[in-house]
């Protein structure tokens, strides 16, 4: 631990890596436009032009900083730690996603790329892709598992109101893995115009960094509004983790800060037993999948297995390479929670809070009410509520009349 | 002298270009794979390509995408595909190579992967997904196991990465013709020329040229500037059409023929 402390190395290092995960595990044909990105985005980095766009667009429109919500009643109900919630899904679109779109919407315009590419899986990157294009003039495709279209439609729908096209991906599990793979190839063929905005801490070197740099602004302003409310650090720290940019966005900035205990959540699906589930950290092996060495679900042979999940946003077999470091590091702790725990913690925090969470977010709300009664009422858990769940009410409702 | 260079040696003495034919191992079956590499062979295949199928190929168009679920579906893996080339080996004069992307090398284990290409009698292997940058781990397993590891240069390398590339790849280097995925294209990318002069300006080493060439005149186009030609996707979509076929063998080794014959002449 004596590495992860104040003046700790920077990762990732020089080529990429977080120790043995990251890199850039891709076609030649992307290796030089990556380098460019690379560049490009470290001169936008120390550019106090850049900065100031970013942070005007973050407050004037994303609607930044996000409350820090003391959880009252949900607190009571579990009888223990206090339970504080950031409030991601209150951004503009819902969801933190815009947070990154708006860095890499701004280092697009920057690098002369007319037209942008996303993939999505839940919908909210894609829509926060579609928002950013609209709002800086740019062209844009996104690609979407034509399963997720599906269960995730109005989102569908909000992307093409906003002047985007939607591509449904028919591949594969017609889900997030195959919607990167297709975002993947589109790049490759159009490289040279085309900006790729990858919606995760995920894929080939630089995105991991640069996604979580763009994210980090979740943490930096849970420190700051912590230290003036409660005065002290948080005890715990809880986020959901698909490929894990709320997260990391959330996580980061307190690395350093040992006492503070920090858990990603992923998604147990139908129960990590079952095979049916999306923890890669909790139930995967060390392989290649998007351009990045890290845990990922496959088989014996390195075949990519299918991932579960009732959110759309954590139905994913991989998980961005920074958090597998931070795993093997022993620095984050993940645990995992099912469907049938998600949506219960979806149901209780909009009873007792007036929130309704995205799914993916209800995950890290379901730990979070699992972790506060076994802790004092002076301990302070801090839930990062990365969207909010209206996208979500159909596929809620279908699953509870279910039950 | 490995079977590679002495195949591109023997080449370069006659004046004749190489030609190599791609399938997908297992696609629609082992056994079909296996009739089809010998035919190739017969027919005037000078090394063979053998895709290792993966289930998230993405540098592959729909074509090979789809040839590698049938191979998956099939029940295909890297220990299988080793077996097919072991049963094949002593049939066979070409050298053959496989063409796979990290994730089922790594699930293999590299050293296991090294020897075991080597021992069934596998010459080289391409990556798609494996730059020189990330090779260090499989290359100091492949180079004392005997086994070329084949880098590629694209459309997008600029000259120095073209010169970085050419020093790591062994056996010969694969230049990507176009910038995009595999799949057959109506034309050729109209610079190729200019750019494998810089290549050919830089190395000495063989150079072959693939992506999107699925036509004999496209071969005899690209035949004066590369000293092989890759045919992939074109192949595959015709294995598609013919699998189950009792015509599949006879059609794909003669289009495998009319595909030699412009690598034939001395351009």
């Amino acid at each position: 631990m004596k590495a992860l402390r104040k003046g700790s190395p920077r990762l990732p290092d020089r080529t990429g890596h977080f120790g043995r995960f990251g890199g850039r595990f891709v076609p030649e044909t992307l290796m030089a436009p990556l380098i460019e990105l690379e560049q490009a985005y470290g001169a936008a980095r120390r550019d106090p032009t850049f900065r100031a766009d970013l942070k005007a667009l973050l407050a004037d429109y994303a609607g930044r900083p996000t409350p820090l919500s003391f959880a009252r009643r949900l607190t009571e109900r579990c009888g223990g730690a206090r339970i504080y919630l950031k409030r991601e899904d209150l951004c503009h679109t819902g969801a933190h996603k815009i947070n990154n779109v708006l860095g890499q919407g701004l280092l697009a315009r920057r690098m002369g790329k007319r037209r942008v590419i996303a993939e999505t899986g839940a919908g909210q990157h894609g829509v926060a892709t579609a928002t950013a294009a609209a709002l800086l003039d740019l062209e844009c495709e996104v690609y979407m598992g034509s399963e997720d279209v599906e269960r995730q439609s109005l989102n569908a729908f909000r992307m093409r109101l906003l002047g985007a096209k939607v591509i449904p991906v028919e591949a594969g599990s017609r889900t997030l893995k195959d919607a990167i793979n297709e975002a993947l190839r589109d790049w490759v063929t159009n490289v040279r115009t085309t900006y790729y905005l990858l919606g995760s801490a995920l894929g080939p070197h630089p995105y991991p960094m640069m996604v979580r740099d763009f994210q980090c602004v979740i943490g930096n302003e849970t420190k700051r509004r912590l230290r003036e409310s409660v005065g002290r650090l948080p005890d715990y720290l809880i986020a959901c983790v698909g490929g894990g940019s709320n997260a990391i966005g959330l996580f980061h900035p307190f690395i350093a800060d040992t006492e503070v205990r920090i858990v990603g959540v992923e998604a147990a699906g139908q129960g990590i037993a079952t095979g049916r589930h999306g923890a890669s950290l909790s139930a995967g092996t060390v392989g290649v999948l998007h351009g990045s060495m890290s845990y990922v679900l496959q088989d014996d042979d390195g075949q990519i297995a299918a991932a579960h999940s009732i959110s759309a946003g954590l139905d994913y077999p991989g998980v961005g390479p920074e958090h597998s470091y931070y795993k093997e590091a022993g620095r984050f702790d993940y645990a995992s929670v099912t469907d049938a725990e998600a949506l219960d913690a979806f149901q209780a925090l909009a009873r007792l809070e007036g929130i309704m969470p995205a799914l993916e977010s209800a995950h890290a709300v379901a730990y979070a009410m699992r972790l506060a009664p076994t802790l004092s009422a002076e301990q302070v858990i801090v839930v990062g509520l990365s969207g909010r769940g209206d996208k979500d009410v159909q596929v809620a409702a279908k699953a509870l009349q279910s039950r | 002298m490995s079977r590679i260079a002495t195949t591109f040696a023997g080449l370069r003495r006659r004046g004749a270009r190489a030609l190599i034919p791609y399938f997908t191992a297992g696609d629609p079956s082992l056994s079909a794979t296996r009739a089809l590499v010998l035919e190739a062979v017969r027919r005037g295949a000078d090394v063979i390509e053998l895709g290792v199928p993966f289930s998230d190929p993405l540098a592959d168009g729909p074509v090979i995408q789809r040839a590698s679920q049938r191979a998956l579906a099939s029940g295909v893996t890297v220990a299988r595909v080793l077996e097919l080339v072991r049963g094949v080996r002593g049939e066979v004069p070409a050298p053959i190579i496989l063409l796979t992307y990290y994730n089922p090398v790594h699930a293999f284990g590299l050293k296991a992967f090294a020897h075991g290409a080597v021992e069934a009698g596998v010459d080289g292997v391409i990556v798609a997904d494996l730059p020189p940058e990330e090779a260090d781990p499989l290359s100091t397993q492949a180079r004392p196991a005997g086994l070329d590891l084949i880098h590629l240069v694209a459309p997008t390398s600029p000259p120095d990465r073209m010169r970085y590339i050419a020093r790591r790849s062994c056996g010969f280097i694969y230049f990507v013709s176009l910038t995009g995925v595999t799949g057959t294209r109506e034309t050729l990318a109209p610079d190729l020329a200019e750019r494998l002069r810089q290549l050919r300006a830089v190395t000495t080493k063989p150079i072959c040229v693939g992506f999107g060439i699925s036509t004999p005149d496209q071969v005899a186009a690209v035949a004066p500037y590369a000293d092989g030609v890759i045919v992939g996707s074109a192949i595959v979509r015709l294995v598609e059409a013919h699998a189950g076929s009792e015509r599949l063998v006879a059609e794909v080794g003669g289009f495998i023929a009319a595909l030699k014959a412009p690598l034939r002449r001395r351009p």
